[in-house]
């Protein structure tokens, strides 16, 4: 799984969780850039995460994200392929 | 893997094509009622609540019920699950505002009678109070006597709350159960430790369904359902830790459901009769062609003893008051004669209220079975293990509850227990009764086909109506009829035993509570009226009854009483009025059939009155009694 084919999946998974089919997402892509990522919306992102590459993320690892680029990484480090 | 899921609904192949189009909208509201009957996970519940209230800021029309508005006071982060408990108010036609006071807030707006939450005016108050909120007072350190102390101090904080919501709002008051989210210090015998928060919840708990029990709150047992999902599809210390969300966001879909079928419960919007398909539903084979001996069914096979099991399950859901019905494709006499002839049946011919075997479609014979009940056919649940029988009452009679059973008879009362369809709040004698009651109204029913005229056939029933004026022995039955009769039912007012009570001690106020009694038993009461005195009139506040008594002269006996008891007030008039909901058809000309004359008024609804030194009371078939009422 290369970080390509991840983004490609959180891509699809951000587009989900905001209901929005055009939504573009770069490895850049932070909450301040998508209306609607509030804290709430970071809970269900990163719940939506793990079902979807069937991980569980640290909770050092969820203080450390800081945009879509660091979500990928951490996904990328379980090293495991999505269902 | 996530367990806590809404396992009993139907999935939608085409979810995502109808909720698009419902979003471009405008799409009326059943479409979106329909799209929050699937199992939602929470990022379609999500999705479908921005679109839903998108589309319908305000009520929309054609709701079920009034609009609920809910209070969610909350210790911790509770603003995760209103997607969920909106979603499962709209999958039962509701529409729900909520309001959440701020974070750890929740003390403070339920004390000042100025602030936000007072002048929301909640109609349902939820105390969801998390774990560590409960414990607070509670130390590792304490002994027996000490760790008592605090399970009371919370208990008593927690009274106090809901005696707090009651004196304030005229509301439902549901409390949350508490998570078992705390690791053991000890390890299997935490008991030794007494003070060990992990064994300081079940019997927190414990005490939390006696005091509900007493003060008539309503829990929302999310200990019971996280035991039985897992607590790991409950509650995650990791995000407890990222956003103090005690209730997994994973879980939420189901906690929504579970809060709102108690909601549907007060709202008179449970399921009343569980109607079963035959032939691979509760014995295995076809009767038709297997014959009696090829069924599966009882001692001898696993299935069989699956199938006996269901129906054990569905002859004691039958005796805490649900009615049962038959819905089979079948030749009437191969459906009945399981019923009558084989040795392992659990559920006999006289535990079915309404036996339909034909050929017919079933959506036809739901309506059929709806309709000999007198029940609406959102009262049915229909359970068959014929996929395609599923989906074509689905479709074409989409208030009738279809859960989606399995093909193993071993998991269908599992099912019917996690959809909640029955959830009940109170349960009374008459519950326990009501069984014997529709097998006495079938005897009725075949009396009726014999006598040649319905006057003589009322007669010989023997009847006589037994009123008292509210009291302490009947109060939960007339709190039951009152929140629970949706059909004949004049103005559709609920009210709680509070409310009652206060009636009880009003001498302006006079509630009758009506029971029927004829040569076939005891219908137990199925009537209430509820008069109040206004200058010199007497004003019919609230006028109901049980549709099984419908065609009975029971109305004009009602009638007749309430006469006799204005005449003590010594009033004028009687005034009344029909307030059309979606369910009250039948009655809407209730009052012109008894006389009464139409008068216009300012007030809603269709105002009737009748003058009553212009009243004669008819001739009825039946004796009058009046009982003097049992004041505790």
């Amino acid at each position: 799984m290369t970080d390509e084919t991840i983004l490609a999946d959180v891509t699809e998974l951000l587009r989900e969780v905001f209901d929005d089919p055009d939504l573009a997402v770069t490895p850049e892509t932070s909450a301040k850039d998508v209306p609607g990522w509030d804290s709430m919306k970071q809970v269900m992102i990163l719940l939506a995460v793990e079902e979807k590459f069937e991980i569980e993320l640290s909770t050092r690892e969820m203080d450390r994200l800081r945009n879509v680029g660091d979500l990928v990484a951490a996904i990328g480090s379980h090293a495991k392929a999505p269902s | 893997m996530n367990k806590a899921a809404l396992s009993w609904l139907p999935e939608q192949k085409d979810w995502t094509q109808q909720f698009r189009a419902a979003k471009a909208g405008p799409a009326p509201l059943p479409e979106w009622v329909a799209l929050a009957n699937a199992p939602l996970d929470f990022i379609k519940t999500d999705m479908l609540n921005t679109a839903y209230r998108k589309a319908f800021p305000a009520p929309p029309p054609g709701l079920s019920a009034p609009p609920i508005r809910l209070a969610v006071l909350g210790s911790s982060t509770t603003k995760h699950l209103h997607p969920a408990l909106r979603i499962a108010g709209l999958r039962r036609g509701f529409h729900v505002d909520i309001y959440e006071p701020d974070y750890g807030q929740y003390w403070f707006e339920l004390m000042d009678p100025g602030s936000p939450l007072h002048e929301f005016a909640p109609t349902a108050v939820l105390f969801a109070f998390d774990a560590r909120h409960m414990t607070r007072g509670l130390s590792p350190l304490a002994d027996a006597a000490g760790a008592a102390a605090a399970r009371d101090e919370t208990i008593a904080h927690v009274q106090a709350c809901w005696e707090k919501a009651r004196a304030a709002f005229d509301a439902t008051i549901l409390q949350q159960t508490v998570l078992p989210a705390f690791p053991e210090l000890v390890g299997q015998n935490e008991q030794i430790l007494p003070g060990s928060p992990a064994a300081s919840i079940a019997p927190l708990n414990a005490a939390l369904r006696a005091a509900a029990l007493q003060a008539g709150t309503h829990l929302v047992a999310i200990d019971s359902r996280a035991a039985r999902d897992g607590i790991d599809a409950w509650y995650s210390d990791t995000f407890w830790h990222q956003a103090k969300q005690e209730i997994a966001l994973s879980a939420a879909p189901v906690y929504g459901d579970l809060v709102m079928r108690l909601l549907a419960a007060r709202f008179g919007r449970s399921a009343k009769c569980l109607v079963l398909d035959l032939d691979n539903t509760l014995w295995g084979g076809v009767v038709g062609d297997d014959g009696l001996d090829g069924l599966a069914l009882g001692q001898g096979s696993a299935e069989g003893e699956a199938f006996a099991a269901f129906q054990a399950y569905a002859k004691d859901l039958a005796g805490r008051g649900v009615i049962l019905a038959v819905c089979s494709k079948n030749d009437e006499a191969n459906a009945l004669a399981p019923f009558e002839q084989h040795p392992e049946m659990v559920l006999k011919r006289a535990d079915i209220a309404c036996f339909v075997a034909n050929w017919d479609d079933k959506a036809t014979n739901l309506r059929r079975i709806a309709e000999s009940l007198n029940i609406g056919l959102d009262a049915l649940v229909f359970v068959d293990d014929n996929p395609f029988e599923r989906n074509l009452v689905r479709e074409k009679l989409p208030m009738v509850a279809v859960p989606e059973v399995s093909d193993d008879p071993s998991t269908f009362a599992r099912c019917l227990a996690d959809a909640g369809y029955f959830e009940a709040l109170a349960l009374t004698d008459e519950d326990r009764a009501r069984g014997a009651q529709y097998q006495a109204n079938a005897a009725r029913a075949s009396m009726a086909g014999a006598a040649n005229d319905i006057g003589d056939y009322l007669a010989s029933l023997e009847m006589r109506l037994i009123w008292t004026r509210f009291d302490s022995v009947g109060l939960s039955r007339t709190v039951q009829l009152i929140n629970k009769s949706n059909q004949f039912n004049l103005t559709t007012r609920r009210y709680d035993e509070a409310d009652i009570k206060q009636m009880i001690a009003n001498p302006d106020c006079l509630g009758l509570q009506l029971r029927l009694v004829d040569r076939f038993g005891d219908n137990g009461m199925i009537a209430v009226a509820i008069m109040v005195r206004q200058g010199d009139a007497a004003v019919i506040d609230t006028w109901l009854m049980s549709c099984r008594v419908l065609g009975r002269k029971v109305e004009e006996a009602t009638l007749q009483i309430l006469a006799e008891e204005a005449g003590r007030w010594g009033v004028a008039t009687l005034r009344g009025a029909y307030l059309p909901t979606a369910k009250n058809g039948m009655v809407k000309e209730h009052y012109s059939k008894l006389g009464f004359a139409p008068v216009v008024t300012d007030e809603p609804g269709d105002w009737y009155e009748l003058r009553l030194d212009s009243y004669r009371p008819p001739a009825l078939p039946m004796v009058i009694e009046a009982v003097q009422p049992a004041l505790a």
